[in-house]
């Protein structure tokens, strides 16, 4: 990691415009924490449901998704990573450094959001907020490096991570039972589902694998993606304007 | 003292060849790498920089290949065409990030230095978006010279330059090659390579069309065959006047001009007014009907 590139990474990453979004979003999932507070009385079931749908299942992704296309996308678009990369720095570090932004800028915009919803909405000694939190965290941090890697292997990094993040996750998973295997999200709540123990059933936390199956499938993708951006990244081809 | 070496360099893109077989010796003073639009100059230097696989040759900087080794840039600097930088950081900031990314032990210093050559030190604290165009080339100039290298890669860098930062820049680059550097830059304007580089290297359609000193470039573009569109008082009587003179190689009568085509440009210029005048004919509109570098470039293609 280059501490270089990780400033210009996160005035990069805050100082353009869409980074308003990053705060709206995670502003609108809180004030929806303390709408459904006063409508349910608190009750955690009624939490589970605005945080294990809205929040885990688009706010999060969403956000990832900005970030990780962020960090390094609008650089390759435009050449300007040009100035990073004629350096000698290995490209593994600036590839790290964007990442460690991206992740550092996900657990503040995103994963902190969802749990904090999750505790606003109604929880029982903060039980649910700390699952969810974890379930955001390990989901977070997978969507975000897969997205990265997505911004250095293909321009049309957004798109088809929109494609992934709504259709595939949401709506797919939603129908398909095969389809929400593959799924970052239901790996990610394995783990919160086994912390909340008995109480998962009943606030309808429920993931469709087990969570040594999902913590393995989440350290392979996250791994993966990191491993296959650093490798594109050493031989990224810049535009040339002929 | 560097030198790179191109052996036998292609580029293809699918079916599109970008740079076709091309071997040269770039060594320290100034090299103009000139050449129309979409000649394959980007996609040369792209190699060269170390940004782009020759998909087939080599590249070498001092006898170390360039692809996929970052290392080369302690010694190379590089000037790319792409006008994006980190829009909204000062100059200043900028310069000192670039300085940093280097390693160098006095980042602070460096950058001063090289804002200073470029002559940029006073609006360094300004963003970079609030920046002219010919401001935004100095600063990419003083990037690529922040680390003092041995060799720079300078893309287009009298783009959108005014009058004056283009002289500075002429200064600037002759002071460099004067130090013992290896300065290569790439332009479209003969004038532009003329008046610095000291080798001209011709690129056309991919290929390495010409080498050479200014002189021998510019005797190549002259003595090439002219071509003249004529307007006149009595077309018929003229052609066969200047054939009769001597002064043209042949010429074509086509709805109501003459064309000319002449090897001797000289002569020809001089020939013709006295030839109408003795033939009392009288000139009505000359004008040169080739005279686009393209034309020019295209000529010593097919040579």
């Amino acid at each position: 990691m280059n501490p270089v590139v990780m400033e210009l990474t996160v005035r990069g990453l805050l100082g353009r415009r869409r980074s308003l979004l990053l705060l709206v979003l995670p502003l609108l999932l809180i004030g929806l924490a303390a709408l459904t507070r006063w409508a349910s009385d608190a009750s955690p079931t009624a939490s589970s449901g605005l945080t294990g749908n809205f929040a885990m299942g688009t706010l999060l992704p969403l956000m990832c998704l900005l970030i990780g296309t962020g960090v390094i996308g609008p650089e390759i678009d435009d050449g300007s990573i040009v100035y990073m990369l004629a350096k000698p720095v290995p490209r593994r570090s600036v590839l790290l450094g964007k990442l460690a932004v991206a992740l550092a800028a996900t657990v503040l915009f995103a994963v902190l959001p969802v749990a904090l919803g999750a505790a606003i909405a109604g929880d029982e000694d903060l039980r649910l907020a700390t699952a969810y939190g974890l379930a955001a965290l390990l989901a977070g941090v997978a969507y975000t490096t897969l997205f990265v890697a997505l911004s250095v292997l293909t321009r049309n990094a957004v798109i088809i991570g929109l494609l992934y993040a709504l259709l595939w996750e949401s709506v797919l998973g939603g129908y398909v039972p095969g389809v929400r295997d593959v799924s970052i999200r239901q790996w990610a709540l394995a783990p919160a589902e086994d912390l909340l123990g008995f109480r998962a059933l009943g606030w309808g936390v429920d993931s469709a694998v087990e969570t040594s199956v999902g913590l393995v499938l989440l350290a392979v993708v996250t791994v993966g993606a990191a491993w296959l951006a650093i490798r594109r990244l050493k031989t990224l081809r810049l535009a040339a304007a002929d | 003292m560097s030198t790179i070496v191109l052996d036998g360099v292609s580029r293809w893109y699918g079916n599109v060849v970008a740079v076709n077989d091309v071997t040269m010796t770039v060594g320290p003073g100034i090299t103009g790498l000139l050449g129309p639009n979409g000649a394959g100059k980007s996609t040369l230097i792209s190699m060269m920089g170390g940004f782009l696989a020759p998909s087939a040759g080599t590249v070498r900087l001092d006898g170390g290949e360039v692809w996929r080794n970052p290392e080369i840039y302690r010694r190379v600097g590089l000037v790319p065409e792409a006008e994006a930088m980190y829009d909204m950081v000062t100059g200043w900031q900028f310069l000192l990030a670039n300085a940093r990314l280097h390693g160098l032990a006095d980042p602070g210093a460096a950058a001063r230095r090289a804002l200073e050559t470029v002559d940029m030190l006073e609006p360094a604290d300004r963003p970079i978006s609030t920046y002219s165009k010919g401001m935004k080339q100095q600063v990419k100039m003083a990037t690529a010279l922040v680390h003092d290298p041995a060799v720079l890669l300078l893309d287009e860098p009298f783009n959108g330059m005014d009058p004056r930062q283009r002289l500075h820049l002429m200064d600037l680059l002759r002071r460099l090659a004067a130090e013992g550097r290896t300065v290569l830059f790439s332009s479209h304007i003969l004038e532009e390579v003329e008046q610095v580089a000291d080798t001209i290297e011709v690129l056309v359609a991919g290929r390495h069309a010409a080498s050479g000193d200014f002189r021998r470039i510019r005797r190549l573009m002259t003595e090439r065959p002219h071509q003249y569109t004529i307007a006149s008082s009595d077309d018929r009587r003229l052609a066969a006047a200047l054939v009769a003179a001597g002064a043209a190689d042949g010429v074509t009568l086509q709805g109501g001009s003459l064309a000319v085509q002449t090897s001797d440009w000289g002569r020809f210029v001089h020939a013709l007014p006295q030839v109408a005048r003795q033939s009392g004919v009288r000139l009505l509109d000359v004008s040169p009907a080739d005279e686009s570098l393209e034309s020019v470039f295209a000529y010593l293609v097919a040579r």
